[in-house]
Parts: C-alpha cells; structure tokens; sequence
C-alpha cells in the first residue's frame, strides 16, 4: 500500500496555562473490511489505523479508539493545556501490529 | 384501430408494473431504516447500565453531508477538567452505518477542555450520537441527524 506518512501540527509557540490545538493526520486508506474486490467479489480484509495516542513528556495527556466508520487519512485534533516546554510524542497502531510514530516539541515563549 | 388498443393496453400494462415497483422501492428503505444497527448494544458494551442525560455533550456536524465519505466533526463537553472532575471519555456511535462504533476519546485533566475534532464516513442518512463519561461516573449523550446525499460505504 501507499506510504504511510503522519503529519502533525503543533502550534510554534505557546504561553504557560493556555490551550492550544495540537492538530494530527496519517495518510491511510482506512479500508473497512466490508467492500469487495470487483474482479474477484472477494471481501477485503480490514485494515485500519485502530488506536492513536499522545504522550507529554512521557505522559499520555490524549488517546483515541478508532473503528471502520473513520474516514480515510483520519484526521484526530484534541486540545492541550501548556504547563511547560516538552517534547510530543505521538503514535498510531494499525491492524496486523504495525505502528506509525512522530515527536514534535513544543516551545514555550 | 387494433394497433392502438394493443398499444394502450401495454400502456396500462407497463404504468401498473412501474407502480408496484415505485410503491416496493418507497417501502424498502424505510423497512431498512427502522432497523437498528445494534448501537444501543454497542452503547452498553462501552458504558454498561448507565442511562445517559441530555446535555452538556455538543456534537457539531453537518445537517447535510454531500459526501458521506468524509464528514467533519466535533465533539465537546462542559467540564472544569480538574484532577477531580474531568471527562474520562467521548464514543461516538452511528445509528445507520453497517457498524455502529465509530470512536472513542480518551481525555485527561492535561487537556483543559473536553473537545476533540475528526472526520466520519456515513453510509448514508442517520442519527449520530455522542456519549460523554464524567470521571464521577455521570453519563451524558447528545445526537444530530445527518442528511447524506452521497453515502461513504463504496462498493
């Protein structure tokens, strides 16, 4: 299949006790498991990106369960609290136990 | 004089047919939509014997999607996102698609409101519904309904 590739926005900088949107997208066909091949009429099997988390400073601070009635390349925005600078670090799992990660820092000004 | 009474009993014959098929296709969806895709099942695997309350949970969607394969969403709560008083987690369901789960959001006190955004397929028109778990053990639900003009389930 096509690469597989995580974007991830994170705000350049951000102040102490404000909340930010951290805005994160993975390129993936999301296939359902319930269409059918048209040349064979066979299905074909599910896969999907199934779980997503975001981790600050080593903490999880976000996490997602996801189900075939996610659009394709899912799109998943959450909100932050700022109590610092740190490090995110966020992962995506997919079906047949592959994953998918990305960090990014956020700076505080 | 012969050709035109055959004619117009073929006339007939075709308009009676064309409306027994118009009156089955007008039954059948409407059979299909009264049957539930087992959300309330689905609802209960996640939240147990809880009974939602209105309120509180905002889900902000389309009235009409004209392309059922991506249709935006967003969902929030009130809450004070305390340590002590937080929204544990938001499951969307749909009412209409082949599978009702769509997802879940896990929240913590770090995210300082309870709000998430993504995007859903819809098969095709249907109720959504949000379903809000407090950490004191509240639950609470809100639901929209969704026109679909193109259905997002490919085939």
């Amino acid at each position: 299949m096509a690469k597989v590739k995580p974007r991830v926005k994170v705000p350049k900088s951000a102040t102490v006790g404000e909340i930010v949107t951290i805005k994160t997208l993975i390129s993936h066909k999301m296939e359902t498991g319930l269409r059918k091949d048209k040349k064979t009429g066979e299905l074909i099997p599910q896969d999907i990106i199934h779980s997503f988390d975001a981790k600050f400073n080593g903490e999880t601070v976000f996490s997602t369960t996801l189900h075939a009635g996610i659009s394709a390349n899912p799109y998943v925005a959450f909100p932050l609290k700022v109590t610092g600078a740190g490090e995110l670090e966020f992962t995506w799992h997919a079906d047949g136990d592959k994953t998918y990660s990305k960090k990014s820092k956020l700076k505080v000004a | 004089m012969s050709d035109k009474m055959q004619l117009v009993a073929i006339n007939r014959r075709h308009f009676v047919l064309g409306a027994a098929g118009v009156a089955a296709l007008a039954t059948l969806p409407s059979l299909s939509f009264a049957e539930s895709n087992g959300w309330e099942e689905a609802m209960k695997g996640l939240i147990g014997d809880a009974t939602p309350a209105e309120g509180r949970v905002s889900l902000e969607l389309p009235e009409i999607a004209e392309n059922g394969n991506t249709v935006p969403f967003t969902v929030s709560v009130e809450s004070a996102m305390t340590d002590n008083d937080y929204v544990k987690a938001v499951h969307i369901f749909s009412a209409g698609n082949p599978r009702p789960d769509m997802a879940s959001f896990m929240f913590t006190p770090s995210n300082g409101v309870a709000e998430a955004s993504s995007r859903m397929r819809l098969g095709k028109t249907q109720d959504v519904v949000a379903v809000a778990e407090m950490s004191n053990g509240d639950v609470f639900m809100a639901s929209q309904t969704v026109k679909v003009t193109i259905g997002g389930c490919g085939g």
